[in-house]
């Protein structure tokens, strides 16, 4: 019927190599000698991970828990999207897994912030940072779900595009980010394929589910394509972070691969891309394709995207909601180690 | 559907009572958990902390894998042609057979840990006593409900402890919250005669049996909570027969409007 395993299996098997590489390098220890940046230097060159005792870089550190911590708020705000639907899910067996995908980016969203927390930064801070608009979250969640199919689109395209993202990430310098990744891929990859079938099931349905599904990635694709970033030549933090092995491939890189990937998997779902130029280069051994609109990217960063407000507002209310049982959580702990205390007197 | 619109169902497969009474319970065991389920899942994103939005949609999980166990029982048996899907979708709210708490909207924080505290603190004991039930694939979704009622039932436990038990704040609120639920529990133990023949086959207990275990447990969680029992007046009722409160309308109406705008299709 559909075969995503080609291309989910491929990304898989990157992941398992990213973790044998990781146990590898944990059993041989750390090698380098010397202190310092002379050491995390040596590290860096020799392939082996940073990990929260090291010395690193204050620009290196910084680095890494903006994009962690941007990581960890985009798993959080992009529960978002998808939650829309589980209340109207069409089948109990859908609602189902799209109540356990939300669920499990809620998760993605707490090994991150405990990956940033080695780096020195607490969650509550992080998530203040975000709640006054001060770190972002991917710019890709500023869209609306207005059908069922985005449910679908989702799973494939923003997932597919977050895989091809984060499966590099697995091979991040820095150790707990890296574990954290191999996670994360591990169930993304499920999730992509739960979208993907999804789809498969509405284009190979009635009309008006077929409609359905191509609407949605029509709508879907080019903000996708938009989540690698910015063009190479106009990506402000690539080069450090390329030199740093935090990010091992560039935005145009990636996107080509992620580009490769869907042009070869929309035949089997019965669905066009909505690119007219979109077609196999012999020469380049890729495919063409037209890029996105970067300064719509820049303007929904900025934070004029249809839903940036609507997701803000939400997770405010949601903080601010909650606070009063946050409050006796404090106070009902503090009353059992009172009492305990007494007991003990 | 009610227990009344199954006996007059065409084609059933067993057509003697014991088969309809048994799809009709079913069904209210089923449409209990349905309805908590979709409830629940109306925190997904909106919990106070991190960890309870994934605890809450674990709770919502195990209610739907319940209902769906449930309903598809209770289609095979009925013997119509109707699977989980039409029975969680194709329903009217008329015949919807769930008892009316577990349909109260979701409240405040206090609110829906109160609802779960009395819906777990029943389905706990209730489903224990139908893992041994005459019917071997009733026991056997029982038995599997069970353990999991169990840890909703400790977890209600303790968020009804922690904020009974905290800040004032949270103290006057889930006073509130007991006190505005309360009512809809006596319904959970009222009997009728499908109850009660169900019970004499062995096949269910009469509830009004588990009621005496349930008090026991509430009031040892009130009481830590330093929140008293509310009094006894007030018994809303009607659930079982399909007169349901105003909210359940809405509920069905957001929860089956996609797949009955494409009536026959496969999602």
């Amino acid at each position: 019927m559909y075969d995503v395993d080609a291309q989910g299996g491929g990304l898989l098997d990157e992941v398992e190599a990213a973790e044998a590489a990781l146990r590898a390098a944990a059993e041989r220890g750390a090698q380098a000698g010397g202190a310092g940046r002379e050491r995390f230097d040596a590290l860096i060159a020799a392939d082996q991970k940073i990990e929260p005792r090291d010395w690193m870089p204050e620009a290196y550190r910084r680095t890494l828990v903006r994009q962690i911590a941007q990581h960890a708020h985009s798993e959080i705000i992009g529960m978002q999207p998808e939650g829309n639907w589980i209340t109207r899910a069409p089948s109990l067996k859908r609602k189902a897994s799209l109540l356990a995908k939300v669920q499990d980016e809620a998760g993605h969203g707490l090994y991150l912030y405990a990956a940033a927390e080695t780096l020195g930064v607490g969650r509550d801070e992080l998530v203040d940072l975000l709640l006054a608009g001060r770190q972002k979250y991917s710019s890709i969640f500023n869209y609306p779900t207005l059908t069922w199919a985005d449910m679908g689109a989702i799973g494939w395209l923003v997932d597919g595009a977050a895989i091809v993202n984060q499966v590099p990430l697995c091979r991040c310098s820095y150790g707990p980010y890296a574990r954290a990744m191999i996670r994360i891929c591990k169930e993304e990859s499920f999730h992509q394929r739960q979208g993907y079938e999804i789809l498969y099931t509405l284009a190979h349905g009635t009309p008006a589910q077929h409609q359905m599904a191509q609407d949605a990635v029509d709508r879907w694709w080019y903000p996708s394509l938009a989540m690698f970033g910015p063009p190479d030549g106009e990506s402000t933090h690539s080069a450090q972070s390329m030199a740093w092995k935090i990010k091992r491939f560039s935005n145009d890189e990636l996107r080509q691969r992620f580009v490769d990937m869907c042009a070869q998997q929309i035949g089997a779902l019965g669905l066009r891309i909505p690119d007219p130029d979109l077609r196999w280069n012999d020469e380049r051994g890729a495919y063409d394709y037209t890029q996105p609109d970067y300064a719509e990217l820049m303007r929904v960063i900025a934070g004029d995207g249809p839903c940036n407000r609507r997701r803000m507002a939400h997770r405010r209310r949601a903080q601010a909601d909650g606070a009063w049982v946050r409050e006796a959580v404090v106070a009902h702990a503090k009353k059992a180690a009172d009492a305990k205390k007494a007991a003990a007197a | 559907m009610s227990a009344r619109s199954a006996r007059s169902a065409p084609g059933r497969r067993v057509g003697d009572r014991a088969a309809t009474d048994l799809v009709g319970y079913l069904l209210r065991l089923g449409d209990d958990a349905l309805i908590a389920a979709q409830r629940l899942a109306e925190w997904s994103s909106r919990a106070p902390e991190m960890e309870e939005d994934i605890a809450l949609t674990n709770i919502a999980l195990d209610q739907l894998g319940a209902a769906r166990a449930l309903l598809t029982y209770a289609g095979e048996l009925e013997g119509a042609g109707r699977d989980e899907d039409d029975l969680a979708y194709l329903r009217t709210d008329r015949e919807f057979a769930n008892c009316l708490l577990v349909e109260l909207p979701n409240g405040d924080f206090a609110v829906t840990m109160a609802k779960l505290l009395f819906l777990a603190a029943y389905q706990h004991p209730l489903y224990g006593w139908l893992a041994g039930s005459a019917d071997d694939r009733l026991a056997g979704i029982a038995a599997k409900a069970r353990k999991e009622s169990a840890y909703h039932l400790e977890h209600a436990a303790l968020w009804t402890v922690r904020l009974g038990d905290g800040t004032d704040e949270s103290h006057r609120r889930m006073r509130a919250a007991v006190d505005e639920v309360w009512p809809y529990t006596h319904e959970l133990f009222a009997t009728d005669d499908l109850l009660e023949r169900l019970d004499k086959a062995g096949v269910a207990v009469n509830p009004a049996a588990v009621r005496d275990g349930w008090l026991d447990t509430v009031e040892k969680v009130l009481d830590e909570a330093t929140l008293t029992r509310p009094v006894d007046g007030w018994t809303p009722g009607g659930g079982r027969r399909g007169l349901h409160t105003e909210h359940l309308s809405y509920l069905l109406a957001e929860m089956q409007v996609v797949h009955r705008a494409h009536p026959g299709a496969t999602w």
